[in-house]
C-alpha cells in the first residue's frame, strides 16, 4: 500500500498525460486473495477502484480516482505455464506482452498480437483494451487470441470466463470482458493461444508519390485475395520524423510508404511477395524494396513501431487518435485531416494500420500553450466525428477511457448507451470499478450537446438540454 | 415485412408477457433445450444489405438464406472462414449467428464469434439497437455483438449482422492416414505446433483425414512433409460439417464434447469422431448424461447434448452460480419481460 504523495504521484496518469489525478491510495497486491480482499473492503466502504497494468494506455483508462484506490497489478509478473502441446500460455496480468512470446520461443511458438508498446504494456492491459498490433490483419486482436481469463468482480466474487476447450458454454462473457477497459472485472490470470512461428517473413516497402494512391493500393491488395501478415502506411511527415530517430531506411521522397508483409513457408512467401509486388506495381508504386534478410525486415518494422516516440521528439507534445474507417474512405479522411491542419494551424503526421483501416493521426502541439491544447481537442473531435460519419468508429484499439467519452454520445444512441450501462450493472451494480470511464451517462451527453441523431429525429426529446 | 412490423410483434408479446420462439428455417430446432412460445418467423426480414469484397465485410438481414450468402461470397472468391453448418437448405443467416456454430475450419480459422463485426438487435422492449459496426477494429463500448453469437435468440432478435469474410484459399487437398486414436491425437497436436497449413481434421474408426489449405506451393510442401495418401474430396468435409456422414446417423444421443486438444482418449461407451485437432469429440452413446458430463469436466472441457430424439438432460453444461447470475442479469437487461426463447439456453432463464 502506498499513501505518501511522493509514492502515489507516479500513478497520476497513464499514456494520456493530459489527464492527471493523484490517487488517494495505491494498492500493490501480490496474491489473488489480496486482490479479493481489496475489492471486498472497497465494496463494503463504497470506495472506487481503478485497475492498472503498465500505464501505457492512451485513453486515460487507468486514470486514478481521487477518492479511491489505484489497484496496480504490477506484482502479478509470473508466467504460470507454457504448455507447448496444447499451445497455450497462462500468465498473470502484469506480465509484459513481449515476455509471453519470449517464454514461448524455445518451443517455436509465439503470442501473435504485438502492440507497438509490447515491451512495456501488460497482458492484463491488453485484455482490458482488446489491443491490436501490426500483425492483427492476419492474426487477429487480443479477443481472437485469449481463450480464458480468471479474476474477480468488484464485490470480490471469483470468476472464470472462457475455457481452454473450444466454445465455453453459455454467453460469450469472455468477449464482453475483453475490451471492457477494466470496468467489468479485475483480471488475475490470462490464458492465451500460442501459434507456431512462421518459418520466414519478408516485407515490401513500397513508395507512393500520392497518399490517395497508397490508400487505393491497400484496397487493391485485399481485392487480389491477399491477406498480408501486416499492411501499414506512413505519410511523409511521419517517415521523416521516424528516420531521424531510428534510421529505418525509409524513402523520404515518397508522399507515403506502405509496409506489406508476407509470412509462411519459404515457398509461400516467395509466391505471395511476387503477387503483392505485381499488385502494388499496378497501383502505382513508385519504388519497392523487399527486405533481404531478417535484420532488414526488423529494421523496416522498427521505424513503424517507433513512430509514436519519434514524433514525440519533434514536438513538445503529440495527441494520438485512433479512429477506424472502411478502407475505401482512406483518401477522403486524409484530405479531411489536411483541411483540419490548415483550419487549426497544427501539424498532423499520419501512421495507420492501413489493412484494418485503423488510423493514428498524431496532432503535434505544445501543452503549455493553452490555446494549442484547446485547438488540438477540437481538431481531434472533428476527426473522430468524421470517422463516425464515414461509417467507422472513434476507437479501434486504444479504448474510450476518459478521452473519447463525449464522442460516445455521437456514435451511439441513448438506448444503446443505456444497454452498456445495464451490462456494467450486471457485473458491478454499485459502479465502483473504474467508474466514469468509457460509457457516458445520458446527462453527460445532453451536456455535450451532440446527441446521436438517427433519421433526423432527436432521441429523448424530453431530456433537458444545456 | 419491415423491421417495424417485427418491433410491433415484439412489443405486443412483451405487453402480454407471451413467450416468442424466434425461428428462421427451423434447421436448428433440435439445438438447445426444447423451444417453446409463439413462432416469430425471422425469414420475413431478409436480404444482403451490403457486400464489399475489398472491405472483407458482408452485412445481411437475419432471414437471408445461408446458401444465398455463400453463393454471393463465392462469386467473388470469398467465404465464411468458420464454415458454419447449415443442417438443411432453409438455414438462415440469423439462425447461424444465434446458434454460433462453427465447422471443420474452427481450429485454424477461428469460430463464428471471431468474425462478428457488428449487429442490429431488436431487444425485449422492441427497440432497435446497433452494436459494433462494419470495420475490422472497434473497441467503442462493450462488445455486445460478439455476445449475441451463440446466444440462441435469448437476448433479442438479431435483425442484421456484419461479418468479416476472407478470400478462399487458392488450393486445398486432403490427406488420409491409417492411425489408432491415441496416435492421431498425438500427431494432430504435434502438427498444430508447426507452421503447417492444416485447415481441418477428422479422426474416426482408425482413419485420420487432414485437410491442407493455402497457397499451392505451401500445400504441396506440407503434403510431402506429412505423408499419408491424397484423397482430395471436398464432399468428405461437407458430410462432416452437415452431419450427413454415416457416423452421425445412429439412433443414440449425439454429444459434442469440447476439450483441450491434447486430451487423451475419452473412455466412454459408444462411438467417437474427433475434429478440430483433438479439441472436439463427437460421441454417440447411450451413456448417462452424468457420466458424459463428468468425463468432460475431468478433462477440463464441457459436454453439450447436441441431438437426441428426446433429450434426457439439459442441452448445455451447467454454469457455476456466479456465471448463472450474470447470465440472468444480462438476459433481464435485454429482455425484461423474459419473452425471447425462454429456457432454450438454460432452464433458469
Ligand atoms: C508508444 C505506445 C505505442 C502503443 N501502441 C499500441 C498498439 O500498437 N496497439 C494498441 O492496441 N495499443 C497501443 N498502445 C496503447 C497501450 O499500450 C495498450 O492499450 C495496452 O494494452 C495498455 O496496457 P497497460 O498494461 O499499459 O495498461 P494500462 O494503461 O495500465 O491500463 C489500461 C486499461 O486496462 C485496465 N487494466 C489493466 N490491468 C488490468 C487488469 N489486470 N484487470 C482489469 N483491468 C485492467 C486499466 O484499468 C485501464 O482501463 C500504445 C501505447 C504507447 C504509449
Amino acid at each position: 500500500m502506498l499513501r505518501e504523495e511522493e509514492d502515489t504521484r507516479p500513478y497520476e496518469c497513464d499514456g494520456l498525460t493530459a489527464y492527471r489525478q493523484v490517487p488517494m491510495v495505491v494498492a500493490l497486491p501480490e496474491t489473488e486473495e489480496q486482490v479479493q480482499r481489496v475489492l471486498q473492503t472497497c465494496t463494503a466502504m463504497g470506495v472506487p477502484v481503478v485497475p492498472r497494468g503498465a500505464g501505457t494506455g492512451l485513453s486515460g483508462g487507468a486514470l486514478p480516482p481521487g477518492n479511491g484506490v489505484l489497484l496496480s497489478m504490477a506484482k502479478f509478473m509470473r508466467i504460470v505455464r507454457v504448455d507447448s502441446r496444447a499451445r497455450v500460455a497462462v500468465a498473470q496480468p502484469g506480465v509484459r506482452n513481449a515476455a509471453i512470446s519470449e517464454a514461448a520461443a524455445p518451443y517455436g511458438l509465439y503470442y501473435a498480437p504485438d502492440p507497438s508498446s509490447q515491451i512495456a504494456c501488460t497482458i492484463g492491459g491488453n485484455v482490458a483494451e482488446n489491443s491490436g498490433g501490426v500483425h492483427c490483419l492476419k492474426y487477429g486482436l487480443t479477443v481472437h487470441n485469449v481463450v480464458r481469463v480468471r479474476g474477480f468482480t468488484m464485490s470480490g466474487e471469483a470468476i472464470e470466463l472462457g475455457s481452454e476447450a473450444p466454445d465455453a458454454p453459455g454467453y460469450d462473457l469472455l468477449a464482453l470482458a475483453i475490451g471492457s477497459e477494466g470496468m467489468l472485472i479485475v483480471v488475475t490470470e490470462v490464458a492465451v493461444k500460442l501459434l507456431p512461428k512462421p518459418q520466414c517473413a519478408r516485407v515490401i516497402m513500397a513508395s507512393f508519390d500520392d497518399v490517395g494512391k497508397a490508400g487505393q493500393a491497400v484496397a487493391d491488395v485485399i481485392a487480389a485475395g491477399i491477406i498480408p501478415a501486416g499492411l501499414e502506411m506512413m505519410d511523409q511527415p511521419a517517415t521523416r520524423a521516424v528516420e531521424q530517430f531510428v534510421g529505418a531506411g525509409y524513402d523520404l521522397q515518397a508522399a507515403a510508404i506502405l509496409l506489406c508483409e508476407s509470412d509462411g513457408t519459404p515457398e509461400e512467401v516467395e509466391d505471395e511477395i511476387a503477387r503483392m509486388q505485381a499488385v502494388l506495381e499496378r497501383s502505382g508504386a513508385a519504388r519497392m524494396t523487399v527486405s533481404r534478410d531478417e535484420a532488414e525486415r526488423l529494421r523496416f518494422w522498427s521505424g513503424r513501431k517507433a513512430a509514436f516516440p519519434a514524433v514525440g521528439r519533434i514536438s513538445p507534445d503529440y495527441y494520438c487518435m485512433d479512429g477506424t474507417i472502411p478502407r475505401k474512405r482512406l483518401g477522403e479522411i486524409l484530405q479531411f485531416i489536411a483541411q483540419m491542419e490548415a483550419k487549426y494551424g497544427l501539424r498532423c503526421p499520419n501512421v495507420f494500420h492501413a489493412g484494418d483501416g485503423n488510423l493514428h493521426p498524431l496532432i503535434l502541439f505544445d501543452a503549455n500553450d493553452a490555446d494549442e491544447l484547446r485547438r488540438t481537442e477540437l481538431f481531434a473531435a472533428e476527426v473522430l466525428e468524421k470517422c463516425i460519419e464515414v461509417g467507422g468508429t472513434i476507437t479501434g484499439e486504444h479504448g474510450v477511457g476518459v478521452e473519447k467519452i463525449n464522442q460516445m454520445c455521437v456514435q451511439f444512441q441513448p438506448d444503446e448507451l443505456e444497454m452498456f450501462q445495464a451490462v456494467k450493472a450486471a457485473f458491478d451494480p454499485a459502479r465502483l470499478l473504474n467508474p466514469g470511464k468509457a460509457v457516458p451517462t445520458l446527462a453527460r451527453c445532453a451536456e455535450y450537446g451532440r446527441m446521436h441523431v438517427r433519421g433526423g429525429k432527436l432521441p429523448h426529446a424530453e431530456l433537458p438540454r444545456f | 415485412m419491415s423491421l417495424q412490423t417485427l418491433q410491433e410483434r415484439i412489443r405486443d408479446a412483451a405487453g402480454r408477457g407471451a413467450a416468442l420462439r424466434l425461428r428462421g428455417g427451423g434447421t436448428k430446432d433440435f439445438y438447445g433445450n426444447t423451444p417453446r412460445g409463439e413462432v416469430l418467423d425471422t425469414r420475413v426480414f431478409s436480404g444482403i444489405v451490403s457486400y464489399e469484397p475489398t472491405e472483407l465485410v458482408v452485412t445481411a438481414r437475419c432471414g437471408t438464406l445461408l446458401s444465398e450468402l455463400d453463393a454471393t461470397l463465392a462469386e467473388r472468391g470469398q467465404f465464411l472462414p468458420f464454415e458454419p453448418p447449415h443442417f438443411g437448405a432453409g438455414a438462415t443467416f440469423g439462425g447461424c449467428i444465434a446458434a454460433g456454430l462453427s465447422g471443420p475450419r474452427r481450429a485454424s480459422a477461428g469460430a463464428l464469434r471471431d468474425y462478428m463485426l457488428g449487429a442490429r438487435l431488436i431487444d425485449g422492449r422492441g427497440h432497435v439497437l446497433g452494436f459494433g459496426g462494419q470495420v475490422m477494429k472497434n473497441v467503442a463500448g462493450y462488445d455486445v455483438s460478439r455476445l449475441l453469437a451463440g446466444s440462441l435468440g435469448t437476448l433479442g432478435l438479431i435483425a442484421e449482422a456484419s461479418l468479416k469474410v476472407l478470400p478462399r484459399p487458392p488450393s486445398e487437398l486432403t490427406l488420409r492416414f491409417e492411425m489408432p486414436e491415441e496416435r492421431a491425437i498425438e500427431a494432430l497436436n504435434r502438427w498444430a505446433g508447426q507452421p503447417l497449413p492444416i485447415s481441418a481434421s477428422a479422426w474416426h474408426d482408425g482413419e485420420l483425414h487432414v485437410r491442407l489449405s493455402g497457397a499451392a506451393p505451401a500445400v504441396r510442401a506440407a503434403a510431402e512433409k506429412m505423408g499419408g495418401e491424397r484423397t482430395g474430396e471436398e464432399a468428405f468435409w461437407t458430410a462432416i460439417r452437415e452431419h450427413t456422414a454415416p457416423f452421425f446417423g445412429g439412433p443414440e444421443p449425439l454429444w459434442r464434447i469440447a476439450v483441450p486438444p491434447p486430451t487423451a482418449r475419452l473412455c466412454l461407451a459408444g462411438n467417437q469422431l474427433i475434429e478440430w485437432g483433438g479439441g472436439l469429440r463427437w460421441l454417440t452413446s447411450d451413456a448417462s448424461p452424468h457420466t458424459v458430463r463428468e468425463a468432460a469436466l475431468r478433462a477440463k472441457g464441457h459436454a453439450t447434448l447436441f441431438r437426441a430424439a428426446a433429450k434426457p438432460a439439459a442441452a448445455f453444461a451447467p454454469l457455476d452460480p456466479v456465471l448463472m447470475r450474470l447470465h440472468r442479469e444480462l438476459k433481464a437487461a435485454f429482455d425484461p419481460a423474459g419473452i425471447f426463447n425462454p429456457g432454450r439456453l438454460y432452464a433458469e432463464m
